[in-house]
């Protein structure tokens, strides 16, 4: 149980997947000028998160790998990176129809940001971590949620900075994307601190 | 379109005048935790540029075939295929470097470069055009993955390619090596920082914010 709590820490502090391995930088760096949708992004990538990174768990170790339990005679490991995305973009799909029947109001929060998900590294880059390090069913379960928490975490906290910074007077060149980076560096080195615990 | 000037142009442009990373925010997710060392940037850079050209002259030669409804999965399919084989390379003939790039070239597949320029540029241009235009949008992102993989690597270790150039204090020399520029943090100042250098250099890039 310590293990589990531990890997949810470390997946979403120390191991940010935004901040330490620059991942779904894209939509971060776009989607971070109010407070407002980042909220809105940053659960849709906790629930998104949560379900894929288990979901290609069990396909890569029911049939991609080799001594799997549907097609052990094969190792099929090349062709994760297909089936991930296709997981990905289906899972999405499905959740976006299951979200706009059952919680419509969830829906039309999140609205657009469903569908970028499946283009956002964060969510592939969670997925290849889980393949790389091997976790168990369990710990992926933690891992997917964690990392998601620790990127709505981390982008919300850009949003906030950036709303305050309209006020701000910054040189001339580095108005919007250079200050933006600046940012999210002292954000990352704040990050870093976590390696503490 | 298709005249030696203009393909000149579509290489060009998109390295300094409209730079996929530091104009358009497009493919910093996967870049910047390789740029530890040159030789990996080297390598990610390459695997990147082949990765978008190729993949926007394919979209390109098929763009008349795809239903628009689907053309997101296909475009997907095609680049996530031309990544399978670079990572096949990789492994096959530089196995080291592989381990070391570990996920990221996984994650070219999301980079929103390769699928930006698919979508914005290969459905409406011609297959040598597309070719190009993704040939140059790599090298832009490439020029911004060497400038910040040869400050990281100059100051965090000292070397460069893995060569000595400032000998270490603990191998009797004098420079005290960086640990932060080896950390995630100074890539981003880094790139915050050429992002200032470039639009001081080009004003009309500025964003009034």
């Amino acid at each position: 149980m310590t293990d589990l709590i531990e890997l949810f820490l470390r997946s979403a502090f120390v191991d940010n997947l935004a901040l330490a391995y620059f991942l779904g930088m894209c939509t971060f760096l776009a989607v971070s000028k109010n407070v407002k949708t980042a909220i809105g992004l940053g659960i849709a990538v906790v629930v998104v998160q949560a379900i894929t990174v288990p979901v290609n768990q069990l396909i890569l170790n029911l049939f991609l790998k080799e001594g799997s339990f549907f097609l052990p005679k094969y190792n099929l490991e090349f062709l994760s990176l297909i089936c991930f995305i296709g997981v990905i973009a289906a899972m999405v799909q499905i959740l976006e129809m299951t979200l706009d029947k059952f919680f419509p109001s969830l829906y039309n929060t999140l609205g657009i940001f469903l569908p970028l998900i499946t283009v956002n590294c964060a969510i592939l880059g969670g997925t290849l971590f889980m393949q790389q390090r091997d976790y168990a069913f369990v710990e992926s379960v933690v891992f997917g949620v964690g990392g998601g928490f620790g990127w709505a975490l981390a982008i919300i906290g850009l949003a906030g900075i950036r709303e305050k910074l309209k006020y701000s007077d910054i040189p001339h060149g580095l108005r919007g994307l250079g200050i933006t980076f600046i940012i999210v560096g002292l954000m990352a080195l704040g990050f870093q601190a976590f390696l503490g615990i | 379109m298709s005249s030696k000037t203009s393909a000149k142009a579509l290489v060009w442009d998109p390295v300094f005048n409209n730079n996929p990373i530091a104009l358009q925010i497009l493919g910093i997710c996967s870049a910047l935790a390789v740029t530890t060392k040159l030789s990996t940037s080297l390598t990610m850079s390459f695997a990147v540029i082949a990765v978008t050209a190729c993949s926007s002259a394919a979209v390109a030669m098929i763009k008349d075939r795809i239903p628009s409804s689907i053309r997101i999965i296909v475009q997907m399919t095609i680049i996530a295929s031309f990544v399978i084989l670079v990572d096949q390379v990789l492994k096959a003939f530089a196995f080291q470097l592989s381990k070391e790039l570990s996920v990221f070239v996984g994650l070219i597949i999301t980079n929103c470069i390769v699928m930006g320029r698919a979508e914005g540029f290969a459905m409406k241009n011609s297959v040598s055009d597309s070719f190009f235009d993704g040939l140059g949008n790599g090298l832009g992102y490439s020029i911004i993955l060497m400038v910040v993989g040869f400050f990281r690597e100059l100051f965090g270790s000292g070397t460069l390619f893995g060569f000595t150039v400032f000998t270490k204090q603990s191998a009797g020399g004098w420079y005290d090596p960086n640990g932060l520029m080896l950390l995630s943090p100074s890539a981003f100042f880094i790139i915050g920082i050429f992002i200032w250098a470039l639009r001081t250099w080009k004003p009309d890039q500025v964003e009034e914010a």
